[in-house]
């Protein structure tokens, strides 16, 4: 195990992962590979010919439902929930830093928001609404709804981040006259960003792909998930699969961008962040 | 006055859509109900129909059935995949690539990830066309898809990830020289594993159980895929009740079920100090 050379027990985890990684993906590759079925297809292999013909389908309205309106309601809700989910964490994360009252208390409750059976909650928002009389919205009674999914995960990592900070950092920026909000701006953030688009990443995806939290809670016009389970009992034809297909690729993009960024970031930071061995000889 | 500014929105959020939903689910729970209409009331009827019924207990039973087959092999293979990549793979860059490539799928449609199942293990799926090619079998299996099996399968494939991360947070933790010293004194690589590693990453199992064990005890959209409707779950059951308009019955169910999930995370949590953990 931790020896010089490869053991027997190498070999045999580096398979068992490889078996995983491809339990993992397998099937996901088998939808998009099948969403190019000829026309002619079916919902199963072999292949019946190669076209992009179920992709047009979906944007032909009618017949497979409000795909165009859930996709762009989903998108605009998970850019909201991705903005917010950073901005409210952060916040958090630095109040958390300093010990408060009922700060044990408010972390627990938050760990509850993780925890709490999503139908549950998805219930208790729909009746809310309804008794409030008020009517429920994919931009208000869905935006709380994904945010009690978003802001626990979004939480835990400012504290992960927040735990490997090293406050001399903003001592010394006070020391030379730093206001608060300087060390904010020139300090924290350039340090702590590539975590803060790995919070984004978290609200976006989480938020594009929420089913169970959205279910009662988004009102009458569905998000994407939800419109693509009702699929699931209504469509037999690979149509189902470009829509997944699409979905995939979306989140997959939005994976890459986050990604790239934070590389970007990370390079930024080691070319401005440090200059030991730039001083006076 | 500052941090109070700073937890407010935190709070609001948590306070609006998560607090506000359990109360009014809770006064719900005790509330009569008609075909058509809800009636404010403090009866105990809901609580007292599903204590009495048997299908709760069977429900109940099924559903601690899927959390513990798949907490234990989330555990099994969240614990393996973690020890290759902490012990076996060398260079951190590998270690955040391999990691990287588990974590992926965790951020696409839960949805979509079950709906791939279907032309990999249905009648006419892949698994049966090459257990059928190569003789292995002579009719195509039943039990692959819309089974139990096909539930477990999915709490596997959705929810390993949120085993492996912690475990594998845990393992990273462990102090080179605590394993260095093991070897000296002559211990093997399984007696490590054994009495050194897993003992040291028992706070990263917890956190993954905390996880797995909620999410599949409130869980009712895996097993109504998976199963096709053929197997029950707690949350499954409050959906179709809800579905049926019976709020106040679907309430009580919710504070039940609420109160189970927090019971076993609250025993859970007892083990370990979660905020010193991350």
């Amino acid at each position: 195990m931790f020896s010089k050379n490869r053991k027997t027990s190498f070999y045999i985890l580096a398979t068992f992962f490889c078996l995983f990684v491809f339990f993992l993906y397998g099937p996901m590759f088998a939808i998009i590979t099948l969403s190019f079925q000829g026309p002619n297809g079916g919902l199963t292999f072999p292949m019946n010919g190669f076209s992009t013909h179920w992709f047009s389908k979906l944007f032909q309205e009618q017949r497979v439902g409000d795909f165009q309106g859930s996709f762009s309601r989903s998108l605009t809700l998970a850019v909201i929930v991705m903005v917010a989910t950073v901005v409210i964490s952060l916040s958090a994360g630095m109040a958390f830093r300093k010990k408060f009252k009922f700060s044990n208390s408010l972390f627990y409750l938050t760990i509850s928001s993780l925890i709490i059976p999503s139908i549950l909650l998805t219930l208790g928002i729909g009746l809310l609404f309804d008794r409030l009389g008020l009517e429920g919205h994919w931009y208000t009674s869905g935006l709380g709804a994904h945010l009690t999914w978003t802001l626990p995960f979004g939480l835990l990592i400012m504290f992960a981040v927040f735990n490997r900070f090293d406050k001399s950092y903003e001592e010394a920026a006070r020391d030379l006259g730093a206001t608060n909000w300087q060390v904010l701006r020139f300090v924290l953030l350039p340090i702590i960003g590539p975590s803060l688009v790995g919070v984004g990443l978290f609200g976006f995806t989480l938020s594009f792909d929420e089913f169970a939290r959205s279910l009662l809670s988004v009102g009458s016009k569905n998000t994407l998930p939800l419109e693509i389970f009702g699929m699931t009992t209504t469509v037999t034809t690979p149509t189902l699969y470009a829509l997944g297909t699409l979905t995939t690729f979306v989140s997959f993009s939005i994976i890459a961008i986050c990604f790239g960024v934070i590389v970007i970031l990370e390079k930024r930071k080691k070319k401005f962040g440090d200059d030991s061995g730039k001083g006076l000889i | 006055m500052n941090i109070q500014l700073q937890i407010l929105p935190l709070l609001s959020v948590l306070v609006l859509f998560l607090v506000a939903p359990v109360v009014i689910i809770l006064a719900v729970s005790f509330w009569d109900y008609t075909e058509f209409s809800l009636i404010p009331d403090f009866v105990l009827t809901n609580y007292i129909e599903i204590f009495e019924s048997g299908v709760t207990y069977s429900t109940y039973l099924n559903t601690f059935k899927f959390a513990f087959l798949g907490w234990l092999f989330t555990v099994i293979i969240g614990f393996t995949l973690a020890y290759f990549l902490a012990f076996h793979v060398r260079t951190l860059r590998w270690q955040i690539i391999l990691f990287l490539i588990c974590t992926i799928p965790f951020w696409t449609s839960n949805i979509i990830r079950m709906i791939a199942w279907i032309p990999v293990l249905g009648r006419n799926g892949l698994v049966n066309s090459l257990l059928l090619e190569l003789g292995v079998i002579s009719e195509p299996l039943e039990w692959l898809l819309y089974s139990d099996f096909a539930v477990i399968l999915a709490f596997v494939h959705l929810y390993t990830l949120f085993t492996l991360v912690p475990i594998f947070n845990s393992m990273m933790r462990i102090d080179k020289s605590i394993i260095e010293a093991a070897q000296d004194m002559g211990a093997n690589s399984l007696q490590i594993l054994i009495n050194v590693i897993v003992p040291l990453c028992l706070p990263g199992i917890a956190i993954g159980t905390i996880f797995v064990v909620s999410l599949i005890m409130g869980d009712f959209i895996t097993v109504q895929a998976m199963s096709g409707g053929q197997s029950a779950s707690v949350g499954l059951a409050m959906n179709n009740k809800r579905a049926l308009l019976q709020y106040p019955a679907a309430a009580a169910d919710a504070i039940i079920l609420l109160c189970v999930v927090l019971g076993m995370v609250a025993i859970l949590m007892r083990t370990i100090n979660i905020r010193k953990e991350l």
